[in-house]
């Protein structure tokens, strides 16, 4: 059991406790007088559980196995879905998921990590973890996109570019350092929205956009706290020191300017509601088009170029 | 109880000095030879008896490419303000403070410019001892002016890489750099001036998924460790030894992911003959 999901269910406890003891205090003034003081105290809690949560619980509500994934956010935001595969040079990545769909009728492209629900489809998605395959086929079809000038959205939830043999034979680095030098000169509006895992390299590299939005209980991380934990700390048992010193979460990362938006998500994080989650992200990937939409291909491209120049700004001389 | 105690105090230094003779011998991390630090030093450092490509640091690197060991330097003063306060078992400001004086530079980088053969050249060069050459705000805002100046002044840009990576204790402000470069080199290929890649031992992770491997040319010394995952990560993933040679510059070239692996002492003219053909005459 993870640990958002413990305080939630002690938080239930504690609650059951309380209505106990109001049928037993009766009329008894002083002991009603407390239990409003304990009912303050749960209402407090709560807000802190799902408002508050620490940077290791985030994490966890990131990785939530029922949370939405990006074919169930295409499911319920867009239209007419048709999905394109292959990188004609080697295969077909199911990590990532690339095709044409309807947004509000306007022709768009989408392109989204998956990961799998059951075991059989998580070995098929590979855990989310693309090979270098999947960001060929990813930049063939945003170029396609381009050449007929329509929108792109990308939808990321992966721990990372998959660390494997053949990735390295086939040059998952260069697949990665090409992505980011062609998204950045795309005459295109690209919206990018971290849904889940934004895992270092893997993610960015269909995330260099004019707008990048965050999930209210996303993580985008350099490496992941595990990694972090055992390299720094020699032990990958202190994550939860790694998430917290990496500053991972949504709300970190929009105070240092790293993301544009937080996408709100419904009471206690996007699995709890699916519909909701998608209802809410839709309004914010409306309202961003939009306003990209009045750009010309050239302001857009050079935006997008000051928007990456004067990020991350973080030294002095 | 001890049989024998020391008289009093401590040991007084005999009055005369020992030939000191540690630095003046190098072993061989290769062949395990035993090498005269001279011998190595005017063979570009590299192993006289196997050719094993020793690391050479950011500024022995510009001394050896450029013309007469001269250049000129850039940039020299970007620090970096520690964004996220960022502490493990040590503190990060402590590790750059002690990283500062024990390299005399302010971060992994050192920006130059010098000729080549004659040919004017913008040069970035890393530094390992520097935190693994790991590539913060600082390393990012560095290569992203030498790209901009070399694409600006039309001079070719060399990007010497030997770097472990994005730095961790910056956290995704780091991760932030491999898009501002990349994005600065799509302007610099538009603009059609030349940059070439020298990836040298080692050069992985975020280094290698941007800049490293977006040269015209990308070109490597022999023998070095190159590749996305570090081999540890690879083989937890697979649960399985890797095979000898694994992400060396042999294996990249095999696979195709090099354009060539030069020899340090022949670097200078393959670079010369390149630039030679991107530049117009």
């Amino acid at each position: 059991m993870d640990s958002a999901e413990q305080s939630k269910r002690e938080l239930e406890d504690i609650e059951r406790q309380v209505r106990h003891l109001e049928k037993a205090a009766g009329e008894n003034q002083d002991a009603r007088r407390q239990l409003q003081t304990l009912q303050e105290q749960i209402e407090a809690l709560r807000r802190q559980v799902t408002t508050h949560l620490g940077p290791w619980q985030r994490t966890e509500l990131a990785r939530h196995p029922q949370r939405p994934y990006t074919l169930d956010y295409i499911e319920r935001i867009f239209a007419d879905w048709s999905e394109i595969h292959g990188d004609r040079g080697f295969s077909d990545d199911p990590a990532i998921v690339c095709g044409m769909a309807k947004f509000h009728g306007e022709d768009v492209a989408v392109i989204g990590t998956q990961k799998g629900r059951d075991a059989k489809q998580r070995v098929y998605r590979n855990f989310g973890m693309p090979n270098p395959e999947g960001y060929r086929k990813a930049l063939r079809v945003m170029r396609i996109a381009e050449k007929f000038r329509r929108p792109i959205f990308t939808l990321v939830d992966t721990p990372g570019a998959y660390p494997g043999l053949g990735a390295e034979e086939r040059g998952q680095a260069e697949a990665i350092a090409h992505n980011l030098r062609e998204m950045a000169r795309l005459r295109v509006p690209i919206v990018a929205t971290i849904t889940g895992e934004g895992g270092s390299g893997g993610a960015l590299a269909i995330a260099v956009a004019d707008r990048v939005l965050m999930m209210e209980n996303s993580i985008y991380s350099v490496i992941s706290p595990e990694g972090c934990a055992s390299i720094m700390w020699r032990d990958a048992s202190k994550r939860e020191l790694a998430a917290a010193a990496m500053k991972i979460t949504a709300e970190d990362l929009s105070q240092f300017r790293l993301v544009d938006e937080v996408v709100p998500e419904p009471p206690g994080g996007a699995q709890n509601d699916w519909d909701a989650a998608a209802r809410m992200l839709d309004e914010r990937l409306q309202a961003n088009l939009a306003q990209l939409k009045a750009k010309s291909p050239e302001e857009l491209a050079a935006q997008r170029y000051d928007k990456f120049r004067g990020i991350a700004q973080a030294f002095t001389e | 109880m001890t049989w024998f105690k020391r008289q009093s105090g401590d040991l007084e230094p005999s009055g005369e000095k020992k030939v000191r003779t540690e630095g003046l011998w190098v072993k061989c991390e290769d062949c395990r030879q035993i090498i005269w630090k001279k011998d190595l030093d005017a063979n570009l450092n590299v192993c006289p008896k196997c050719q094993h490509h020793f690391r050479v640091d950011a500024r022995t690197r510009l001394a050896q490419l450029l013309d007469d060991g001269e250049y000129t330097t850039d940039d020299l003063k970007l620090a970096s303000t520690d964004p996220l306060k960022f502490t493990d078992l040590k503190k990060y400001s402590d590790r750059l403070t002690k990283t500062r004086k024990d390299t005399g530079l302010k971060d992994a980088i050192v920006n130059a410019r010098g000729k080549l053969n004659g040919q004017p050249v913008i040069v970035s060069s890393m530094e390992y001892a520097f935190i693994g050459g790991s590539m913060g705000s600082v390393v990012g805002e560095a290569i992203t002016r030498a790209v901009e100046r070399a694409t600006d002044l039309r001079i070719p840009l060399l990007i010497v890489s030997a770097s472990g990576g994005a730095r961790m204790m910056e956290g995704v402000i780091s991760l932030m750099q491999l898009a501002k470069i990349s994005a600065a080199l799509a302007r610099m290929d538009d603009a059609r001036v030349p940059y070439i890649s020298i990836l040298t031992d080692p050069t992985t992770g975020g280094t290698t998924a941007s800049f490293a491997m977006l040269g015209d040319l990308n070109i490597a010394e022999p023998g070095a460790l190159i590749g996305f995952a570090g081999p540890r990560v690879i083989e937890q993933t697979i649960r399985q030894k890797l095979p000898g040679g694994f992400q060396r510059s042999e294996f990249l070239l095999e696979h195709g992911m090099l354009d060539a692996v030069v020899h340090r002492k022949d670097l200078k003219n393959y670079i010369a003959r390149a630039l030679e053909f991107m530049m117009p005459n």
